[in-house]
């Protein structure tokens, strides 16, 4: 491939390729990886949209086996994975390696030696192939998931994602273009779902036994407080984290279902407000969602429900596409392969990585 | 060891704290944060990035376990060792190399993983009758011990006990 040389520049930042725009089309096939967290994961996508392999190896029993803290853990075991998870994706997406037209891998934000295994692996593959190395942002990647279904969605969009490290309401005025209107000022949705199921004694992760034991309770049983829910576009959990808390020690006998039912209803009640109100400013064609906290019921239905009424789209992404993946990473790496955004392979991983920068 | 025992009632106080303990840091200070789930750590890291002058939102660091905070005094590394019981990422989180660029850490949990950290100020944040919360101040190792006469000091004014 021609543009094998531009990729070798010596320049790290995210530069236009002489990568003609015409050969990116529904035929180009991007292998992604994505090692930022827990997960180790790798994906063969094809056009963009079309996933002809996800396979995701978790590192939670990993960490189970070892029974606690174990330093570097988290970098040598996606070290001693990622061959296999890669080579597994190959072998499911009936592919041999040579079709592979661009190597995608989140750049950031995550834990910088976990991300610098799947850069590094990335990296070398595209060397190997001669293909272009494309970097990738794992928080864009989670609206890319959505799209998966979707990839017509209008714009512009906005892009509300849920996750245990992030909450952003984001808009979108085209495939490039990111700017975050809202966030959590303090936990993030994810985050207080597991607390609070930790706090319950509910299993890990927290999100689906709280969606599983507030299918039992009942959600008016405890006055939780909606913070900030008329004050701008901000959202707050940790005061409700402290209610649930506090509700608990004073009620010992309280049941955990209409806890965990209560507790969901008022994080849906503020995320779906706050994401009409967001909606409504920007003047949203489309509402996607993404992150762990989209594959919740009680959300997914209660957002459905909105657009409905406000005549809004609302796109949702496979609830297997909703926690962390490749799949999603190849479809955001399709996308700025398209643009032409490549990267050298001096790039590096940031940790630190925000929606929106290293755009053009 | 020396401590210093303060009750906070509100998170103005907490505040309070936060400032005194700003004006003291130096380039690679550690502070240790402990307490329970909504004891008040991450408000407590708010004030403290506030009083050095970070002007981005501070959010809990539970899930992606570092957070860097530039644009003040100092350079702030928030992380929260909570998860490590699960995952075990210590040396994942370059802290070393974020004291090496002079930065501070304020690590939430760290009490989770106790020898990591032998020269610290230790913040320790307990529920109280009601809303109420009891802080403990003290330290550890030699790199606070000439400041912390002088920290006491400040952080006793306009307490009650």
């Amino acid at each position: 491939m021609t543009s094998g040389s531009t990729t070798r520049s010596a320049v790290a930042s995210v530069g236009v390729s002489d990568r003609n725009a015409s050969t990116v089309d529904t035929s180009t096939i991007v292998l992604g990886i994505e090692t930022s967290c827990d997960e180790t994961a790798a994906a063969v996508v094809m056009g963009g949209t079309d996933v002809l392999s996800s396979v995701v190896a978790s590192q939670l029993d990993e960490h189970a086996r070892f029974g606690g803290v174990v330093p570097e853990i988290a970098s040598r075991a996606h070290l001693e994975t990622l061959p296999q998870v890669v080579a597994e994706a190959l072998e499911r997406a009936n592919i041999d390696v040579s079709r592979v037209d661009a190597v995608a891998a989140t750049v950031g934000p995550g834990l910088v030696g976990a991300l610098l295994v799947g850069v590094s692996a990335a990296k070398a593959t595209a060397l190997a192939l001669d293909v272009p190395f494309v970097g990738v942002n794992h928080l864009e990647a989670h609206l890319y998931a959505a799209l998966l279904d979707e990839p017509n969605a209008r714009f512009p969009m906005l892009f509300v994602l849920v996750s245990g490290g992030h909450t952003l309401l984001v808009e979108m005025t085209g495939h490039d273009s990111y700017r975050v209107i809202g966030q959590t000022i303090d936990d993030a949705a994810g985050e207080a779902f597991d607390k609070v199921a930790r706090f319950l004694g509910l299993s890990y992760p927290g999100g689906p036994a709280i969606d599983k034991a507030a299918t039992r309770g009942k959600d008016t049983a405890i006055a939780l407080p909606r913070a900030m829910l008329n004050d701008g576009l901000d959202v707050s959990f940790s005061g409700l984290k402290t209610a649930v808390i506090n509700h608990v020690r004073a009620n010992p006998h309280v049941s955990s279902d209409d806890v965990a039912a209560s507790f969901q209803r008022a994080v849906v009640d503020v995320l779906v407000h706050k994401a009409r109100r967001a909606a409504s400013l920007i003047g949203a064609n489309t509402i996607a969602l993404g992150g762990g906290v989209a594959a919740n019921s009680l959300l997914r239905s209660e957002m459905t429900k909105a657009g409905e009424s406000d005549g809004i789209p609302v796109v949702l992404p496979s609830r297997e596409m909703c926690t962390d993946n490749a799949a999603m990473i190849a479809s955001a790496g399709w996308y700025r392969l398209r643009r032409g955004e490549v990267m050298g392979l001096d790039a590096g991983a940031d940790p630190n990585l925000k929606l929106g920068a290293g755009q053009r | 060891m020396m401590k210093s025992t303060l009750s906070v009632t509100t998170v103005d106080d907490t505040a309070r704290i936060a400032r005194v303990i700003a004006a003291e840091l130096r380039p690679r200070d550690v502070l240790l944060l402990t307490g329970d789930l909504g004891a008040g750590k991450t408000t407590f890291t708010k004030a403290l990035c506030a009083a050095l002058g970070i002007t981005e939102t501070v959010t809990s660091p539970t899930f992606n376990l570092v957070h860097e905070y530039v644009g003040g005094r100092l350079t702030v590394v928030h992380c929260d060792l909570y998860r490590l019981e699960r995952t075990g990422e210590l040396d994942d989180l370059a802290l070393d190399e974020a004291r090496r660029r002079g930065a501070v850490l304020v690590v939430e949990w760290g009490d989770l993983v106790p020898d990591a950290f032998d020269d610290a100020l230790v913040v320790g944040f307990e529920h109280a009758a009601g809303d109420a919360r009891t802080v403990t101040v003290s330290w550890r190792g030699s790199n606070w011990e000439a400041r912390f006469v002088r920290l006491s000091d400040r952080l006793q004014v306009g307490t009650t006990t």
